[in-house]
């Protein structure tokens, strides 16, 4: 049982799903409490996966058990790095899985089995996406992920989401292809899809001046950074998020874009080397110089808003550029930051969206100046609502303040001062944004308790409304995320040696002995 | 002349036909106004991706290069490889009825590209579906209506 868990992890919400559109049509009611458990399932698969890896190193796993003939099984491999991802997944996953409790029949009413069945294959989707080691499967995993959020984005009732959606469903299209064809030059120049033999054949066959993986190169890069909404390329992501119904948008925001994120790294340093992607193509400048654009273009944009939800989806594209230029800071520091900042921003981006969620639900409006007198009425949300803006802004002991730090400490060490100025600019303007809503949230005038607000539904409530206090099912989750972000601050120094197991001090590379390589049938 | 015809063209056709559906597929996704066009590009995109793994699996020209389908008289060779063409190379040292993979296409690509097949047409399912409902919310399938309308929403509708 226990050598299947990286499977496990995976089959357990994509059964749920089955078993949810099956009996869902049924009764619906069955959805919620069927996607807690595989979630809880998944996630403690995750937990007991990233203990074993951090003792006893690396798992790769075979499905069938195809293993016996070296390049031919598809692989799931698992090394601290996507453990800590997975466990981020499964969590973000379970805690959003709890939230929608109450929101999934209000947001999209009589479609709450339909719900529960797209949610549960697009955790299938990014937890694979998290754990393949095979190139194509890889893919086909993204397309799972892609085509379930499509589905859950174009769910809710707002007009302007189904837009956004098809917008999406386009790009996310073009980035999925590229990615796709990129695989395919690959496959020509190695033979194999298999991401550590295709590292292992690039190396013995002295494949790294052949234009074709070049080409592999630029399209694979391309693709994933349509995904996750790099800057130039980010023009889908803050009306497909905001639009879509809040538990969607909680779920989407906080790790679509981390995922992908960890895909690049994957392919960077797993695929194609890390000699190769820095010293070779020698475009750190480059892309750092794109990364600084992003925080700042992302940031200026933030400040531009006046929705909170869309806000913080300009939030997200500044926080893609920290990641992306991290990575491609060539420094053990700002690549140890990066992953770090994939995690703790999964967190941080989760605990905002969830109470943006909270705040679009009682007050039935996006608008920042219509969060008056938050701090008295909703005490613990809007508090929880300050952890997570605190850990954007990088204060301590959140874990934004220590992924910052090593970002920053990369950034310094490698000599691109532009992003480091970036980033501190960038903090700046997360100051500026949030303490702007603490100011409204705590002396803003209070809106009149009562009047008919209209609603996601475009309904306007008869009766009045009475702004308290979230509900447990909602705020348990939220108050839970905000614990969560000050823990992984506080363990700040456990989780970079959790990282350091699989990225060595000093180095910027995925040593070839961490990853269980086997040489490449040619 | 004919020379460079013949290299960069000729012999690399297979390129030249998939890059050109693929800029035809991308211009109609990313310039069309109507959806339903944009939707026609994105097939033409996708398919020609398939096009170009399919035309991967092609090993040379002649006769003797066929389609990856084993016939039964070799069946004590294809016990001795479980479907891997490495065993059946070195199967080849002592069984007289071995396989021998430069004599047949490679599979991998068309299997491959029969999953890609399938995540097409979920796209384009998912896509003419989101089309369905834009129609019903806008009354048009035209983009810069479809913008117009937008404008005129109320701004605080979500």
């Amino acid at each position: 049982m226990a050598e299947h868990l990286p499977v496990i992890v995976l089959l357990v919400p994509l059964f749920a799903a089955l078993i949810n559109a099956l009996a869902g049509s049924a009764d619906e009611r069955v959805g919620f409490p069927l996607t807690v458990a595989a979630l809880t399932a998944s996630l403690a698969s995750a937990v007991v996966l990233l203990l074993h890896v951090v003792a006893e190193g690396p798992i790769s796993y075979f499905l069938g058990g195809w293993d016996q003939i070296s390049g031919i099984g598809i692989e799931l491999r698992i090394d601290t790095l996507n453990g800590l991802v997975l466990v981020t997944v499964a969590a973000v996953g379970l805690l959003t899985a709890i939230y929608s409790c109450q929101r999934v029949p209000e947001d999209t009413p009589g479609r709450v089995a339909n719900f529960y069945t797209l949610y549960l294959l697009l955790c299938t989707g990014l937890m694979g996406m998290t754990v393949t080691a095979d190139a194509f499967n890889l893919f086909v995993l993204i397309e799972i992920a892609s085509l379930t959020s499509y589905g859950l984005i174009a769910m809710g009732s707002s007009k302007r989401g189904t837009y956004a959606a098809f917008n999406y469903i386009i790009m996310g299209t073009i980035g999925a292809s590229f990615y796709l064809l990129g695989v395919g030059y690959l496959y020509i120049a190695t033979g194999t899809l298999d991401m550590s033999d295709i590292h292992a054949t690039i190396i013995t066959e002295g494949l790294s001046d052949s234009p074709s993986i070049l080409v592999a190169f630029v399209l694979i890069t391309i693709g994933v950074w349509i995904k996750m909404a790099f800057f130039p390329l980010y023009g889908w992501l803050p009306n497909a998020y905001t639009f879509a119904p809040s538990t969607t948008s909680a779920i989407l925001a906080p790790l679509m874009t981390k995922v992908s994120i960890y895909v690049m790294i994957r392919i960077m340093l797993t695929v194609f080397g890390s000699e190769y992607v820095f010293e070779q193509l020698g475009w750190s400048r480059l892309i750092v110089a794109l990364a600084t654009i992003a925080i700042v273009a992302g940031s200026v944009l933030a400040l531009a808003q006046k929705k909170l939800k869309k806000m913080l989806c300009y939030l997200i594209v500044a926080e893609v550029g920290y990641m992306v230029g991290g990575v491609w800071l060539a420094d053990h520091n700002g690549l140890v930051g990066s992953v770090y900042h994939i995690i703790s921003d999964a967190f941080m981006t989760l605990c905002l969206f969830l109470a943006a969620g909270i705040f679009f639900r009682r007050l039935g409006s996006h608008y920042i100046d219509e969060l008056g007198g938050m701090f008295s009425k909703m005490p613990v949300t809007m508090a929880a609502f300050a952890v997570g803006a605190l850990a954007m802004i990088g204060i301590p002991p959140t874990c934004g303040f220590f992924s910052k730090w090593y970002l920053i400490q990369g950034g310094i060490a490698s000599g691109h001062w532009e992003y480091v100025v970036a980033l501190l600019f960038s903090s700046l303007v997360n100051a500026v944004l949030f303490f702007r809503i603490f100011e409204v949230a705590l002396f803003g005038s209070k809106p009149a308790e009562g009047h008919g607000h209209s609603d996601d539904h475009g309904n306007d409530h008869a009766e009045p409304v009475k702004i308290d206090e979230a509900r447990p099912a909602t705020l348990i989750p939220l108050v839970a995320t905000a614990a969560i972000i000050i823990l992984l601050g506080v363990f700040n120094g456990k989780i970079i040696d959790i990282i350091q197991l699989t990225i060595p001090a000093g180095s910027i590379e995925i040593p070839a002995g961490t990853m269980s390589g086997h040489a490449a049938p040619k | 002349m004919q020379e460079f015809l013949q290299q960069t063209i000729v012999a690399n056709f297979n390129y030249w036909i998939y890059v050109t559906l693929m800029m035809i597929g991308l211009y109609a996704m990313i310039s069309k106004n109507n959806l339903i066009k944009k939707l026609i590009g994105m097939s033409i995109f996708q398919t020609a991706i398939i096009l170009f793994y399919v035309s991967l699996s092609v090993k040379g020209t002649t006769d003797e290069v066929s389609i990856p389908i084993i016939h039964h008289h070799q069946e004590e060779a294809e016990h001795a490889d479980h479907g891997g063409e490495k065993k059946g190379a070195a199967a080849a040292h002592h069984e007289p009825h071995a396989i021998d993979p430069t004599k047949y296409a490679n599979p991998l690509p068309h299997v491959l590209m029969l999953t890609a097949i399938v995540v097409g047409v979920a796209i384009l399912g998912v896509a003419l579906a989101v089309s369905q409902l834009l129609y019903k919310d806008y009354g048009t399938l035209e983009e810069s209506e479809i913008l117009a309308a937008i404008k005129e929403l109320p701004s605080d509708h979500g």
